[in-house]
């Protein structure tokens, strides 16, 4: 009830909050075309404005519905066309980036060394703006002649390994000194604490930070598609939509996105969900 | 590992610096290390270090160690001024580079396994495993881009690119103040003081709470940098459309960690200013306030990384001619990849500076969370 | 605010009344119904009086104390603290409530963390310092003044708590099973002091534990609870001097009352659940 509410007052404060901004485009417009018009009028023009510097919701919807169902799926001008583009760069980087950062996080677990060395690095990477270098990535491995999906998949599992080991490494030391005691009067062999103990324990971190992972490697394809002035993927779209000052398609472009990171979470939630009644949890 | 295999590896270090004294230096004709004077010595050196470390008890041995890595890697530094060298290295110069990493490999090792009493001793040797880390990985970049010869459009070396940042600080303080100081910081701010205070109001008043909360956690998830064209339109091309998106993106993380870090607060200290008759605003600033930084700062943290990839990206869509993701985009599509590399160093180290005033502010704040406590 | 009693032996019927509980009832509303956490408690305790409440857990002794505390309200039936209601006995501060963990601030000194609720009702800067000095001598924690919580052990912990609870001098302390989480030697060693203190101070405690040598040991007047409604089936008055120490556990009084608790105890309560 209170989301509803608060919804709703968020999309009538974006209504007035588009009257106001369209106004003065609209007056403008009439008064170019020396055209008598009332208030009534104008509100309504702000509502309609074909390229309104605040998108009304109902355009946006009415637009991106357009895009989705108006064209063929194959089609360059659809939406499901150039989500399907991101969406399989977004994919291909999340499933390296997992299983690059789980391994390392097994790696880190496993040696001492490499713990104190190597952790801290991949700590500071992070407060280095990666997403920003992924133009590099792209103009680099597009010179060596990688072009395509490959690239960007590679940005997006850069920027989604990070969150993965982070989670593992703290997922796979989480049990406590007591149950690794345990273990050792078992005499239990190194391969069978790992996976009857740790790896158990590290199963919810493991899912907590995939659900951040796979939010990091939608954001990376689509940054990805920026610079690259590339054809196709909500990237390229936005990049267009600036160009062109095609406003609602713009915001069409990020509803798209938006409901591709929403997806792609419930997704994860849903594998999430399986995952425990496989380890013989009660839903 | 055990003391006969550390020996053991170092002994295939010594016989790799040894067996590189008469092996050719260069795929081209070019004198090998016997004939030339220092870098023989220096080679003779390192190997009596890298023996000396294998037989010495381990405090001692690591030095040893690292004064021979060190040795070991000015030497083929300084192999690498030769141009018959670079770019054509051949076996007898690679030997004593991959001898030099292994030793370092088991000096760190070894260091890494050191449990030293003393908590200063113990803190800087944490803080020196990671930086000789570094060192290592930045060396063995040097050595393979120029030993290979890797051109400079794929890849320029860290000197080269250190040179480069030397030689264009006026254009990197102008990049840096227009990206971070105007763009990223002034959004920061009021990105971070609305999530804050809206987060006070929601807090006050549960209803706005509770719808805020879910909606927040949900927005936090999207991509919203794709906010930055609009933005763009809105604001124009100079800083201020940066910031517009800066504060945008990190609004609602500091929203929704403020708002899970007031409910933070226990029933017992809740029910203990409720039996003083504390009104909201003390309560709010002797309970629920200090309760919630450790997420405060854990926004702030998360927001901070947000903030510059949200700046940087918004160049992409439309700048004046200066800022980070600006050069970056220009000179990335020039193929000038050492002033590309410039710029991402000097990113780095304001994201890294950045970030570390934000942990050192969290840890001079939240010393008493469990996390910090000594 | 304290009127000092000096012949505690005079007839208690004289005194004021620091907690009137007439006909009280609470139910809770749960997912599985209402819960009748109190039913019809009556009770009457004079000031300067130490009361226990005693019963196995769920007997609503923890909620008699909160409803005194004004920190749950009463379904029904009427509750005077000081002969007004415990909305405005809160209101007024008449009374420090130390519970069952330490609940100090963890980003406060010690010292601080006597002085919080100094600084909620507004004593000057000297004064908040003076009393905090006084109260952290009381408890014997002098010297511990910079420290944090964290850096003491929970009986120090619990002891800078009372004097937390002490420190704006209300005539009514109410305890919930404060020692509850600490060993048996230290719970000695702060029933004693606690004891000493009531005694210095004249203040009105009411003490919650599943204790009965504790209950025995420390109070005048002990109450007996039961669950399933929470009631109180039988009130002990117990002639001990106050100045009592540790070795009257040893007397056959002692045991006779302890006895008679424990046979109270055992009649409310079925132990084949």
């Amino acid at each position: 009830m209170p989301v509803l509410a608060v919804v709703l007052a968020l999309l009538a404060i974006w209504y007035v909050g588009a009257v106001l901004m369209n106004m003065k485009l609209v007056r403008d417009g009439f008064e170019r075309e020396e055209t008598k018009y009332t208030t009534a009028e104008l509100i309504a023009g702000t509502m309609t404005a074909e390229r309104p510097l605040l998108a009304a919701p109902h355009q946006i919807v009415a637009t991106f519905a357009d895009d989705i169902f108006g064209y063929p799926p194959n089609s360059p001008r659809s939406l499901i066309y150039h989500s399907a583009v991101t969406l399989s760069a977004t994919f291909l980087g999340f499933v390296m980036g997992a299983v690059f950062g789980i391994f390392l996080a097994i790696l880190i677990v496993q040696f001492r060394t490499l713990e104190k060395s190597l952790l801290p690095w991949i700590i500071c990477s992070q407060m280095v703006p990666i997403l920003a270098l992924a133009p590099i990535f792209i103009v680099v491995l597009g010179a060596i002649g990688v072009h395509g999906l490959f690239p960007k998949a590679l940005i997006s599992a850069y920027l989604c390994f990070f969150p993965v080991t982070i989670g593992m490494v703290k997922g796979l030391s989480s049990p406590d000194p007591i149950q690794r005691d345990l273990m050792r009067t078992w005499s239990a062999t190194p391969s069978q604490v790992f996976w009857k103990l740790r790896w158990p324990s590290a199963v919810p971190l493991l899912f907590a930070s995939l659900k951040v992972a796979i939010t990091i490697s939608l954001i990376g394809a689509i940054v990805a598609e920026l610079p690259t002035g590339g054809q196709a993927g909500i990237g390229a779209r936005l990049l267009a939509g600036s160009y062109y000052g095609q406003t609602i398609q713009l915001w069409a472009a990020l509803l798209a996105a938006s409901m591709l990171a929403a997806g792609l979470i419930a997704l994860v939630g849903l594998t999430e969900r399986a995952a425990a009644r496989a380890m013989g949890a009660r839903s | 590992m055990t003391e006969r295999q550390f020996a053991g590896a170092l002994a295939i270090a010594v016989i790799g610096m040894l067996a590189a004294i008469g092996l050719p230096l260069s795929s081209e004709p070019a004198m090998a290390l016997y004939g030339r004077p220092l870098p023989l010595t220096a080679t003779l050196a390192a190997a009596a270090l890298f023996a000396a470390a294998g037989l010495l008890p381990p405090v001692w041995s690591i030095a040893a160690g690292f004064a021979g890595v060190v040795i070991g890697c000015a030497m083929s530094l300084d192999l690498l001024g030769d141009p018959a060298i670079a770019g054509n290295a051949a076996f007898g110069f690679w030997l004593p580079v991959l001898a030099t990493w292994l030793a370092a490999g088991l000096c760190v090792t070894r260091l890494a396994n050191l449990r030293p009493r003393d908590n200063a001793v113990a803190r800087t040797v944490n803080l020196a495993i990671p930086l000789l880390f570094g060192a290592m990985v930045i060396y063995l970049w040097e050595v393979a881009v120029r030993g290979f010869g890797v051109p400079a459009v794929l890849m320029p070396s860290p000197g080269a690119t250190a040179v480069r940042f030397v030689h264009s600080l006026p254009m990197l303080w102008a990049d840096f103040v227009q990206t971070f100081i105007l763009g990223m910081l002034t959004g920061y701010v009021i990105g971070c003081g609305a999530g804050f205070m809206v987060a006070l109001i929601a807090h006050r008043y549960r209803f706005l709470g509770q719808g805020l909360l879910p909606i927040g956690n949900f927005v936090s998830a999207l991509p919203i940098v794709g906010i930055a064209p609009i933005m763009v339109m809105w604001f124009g091309f100079d800083w201020p459309s940066k910031a517009a998106v800066v504060a945008i993106i990190t609004f609602f993380p500091m929203l929704v960690n403020t708002l899970a870090g007031l409910a933070a607060a226990g029933h017992i200290e809740r029910d203990l200013m409720r039996s003083y008759g504390a009104g909201h605003a003390q309560t709010l600033g002797k309970l629920y306030l200090p309760a919630a930084m450790p997420f405060i700062f854990n926004a702030l943290k998360i927001n901070s990384t947000l903030a510059f990839i949200g700046a940087i990206v918004a160049e992409f869509f439309g700048t004046p001619t200066q800022g980070i993701g600006f050069r970056i985009s220009i000179e990335a599509g020039r193929m000038a990849l050492d002033v590309v590399w410039a710029e991402i160093t000097l990113a780095a180290i304001a994201g890294m500076a950045f970030y570390g005033i934000v942990a050192l502010a969290e840890r001079a704040t939240t010393f008493w969370h469990p996390s910090y406590r000594t | 605010m304290a009127d000092k009693v000096t012949d505690v032996k005079a007839d208690p019927a004289v005194r004021r009344l620091a907690v009137d509980v007439r006909d009280v009832s609470l139910t809770f509303e749960t997912a599985d119904g209402k819960v009748n956490a109190l039913a019809n408690v009556q009770l009457q305790i004079a000031e300067g009086e130490f009361v226990s409440f005693i019963g196995p857990s769920g007997c609503g002794k923890t909620t008699l104390l909160r409803l005194i505390a004004d920190l749950e309200q009463p379904t029904s039936g009427t509750l005077l603290v000081n002969g007004v209601t415990a909305g405005e006995a809160r209101l007024e501060r008449a009374y420090g409530y130390v519970f069952q963990a330490p609940a100090l601030y963890p980003w406060r000194t010690i010292e601080k963390n006597v002085m919080l609720p100094l600084e909620v009702m507004g004593f000057s800067d000297s004064e908040r310092r003076e009393r905090a000095k006084r109260y952290l001598a009381l408890v014997n924690l002098s010297g511990f003044e910079r420290k944090f919580p964290w850096q003491l052990s929970g009986g120090m912990q619990q002891r800078a708590s009372i004097a937390r609870a002490l420190s704006f001098d209300p005539a009514l302390l109410l305890m919930d099973e404060p020692f509850g989480a600490l060993d048996e030697i230290v719970r000695d060693h702060l029933n004693e002091q606690l004891l000493r203190l009531w005694d210095k101070t004249n203040k009105t405690v009411v003490f919650v534990t599943h204790s009965i040598p504790e209950a025995v040991f420390l109070s005048t007047k002990i109450v007996v609870m039961s669950p399933r409604p929470g009631r109180i089936i039988d009130i002990i008055d117990c002639e001990f001097p106050r100045d009592r120490t540790l070795e009257i556990r040893e007397t056959p009084e002692f045991i006779k009352i302890a006895q008679r608790v424990r046979n109270g105890l055992r009649a409310g309560h079925s132990y084949d659940e």
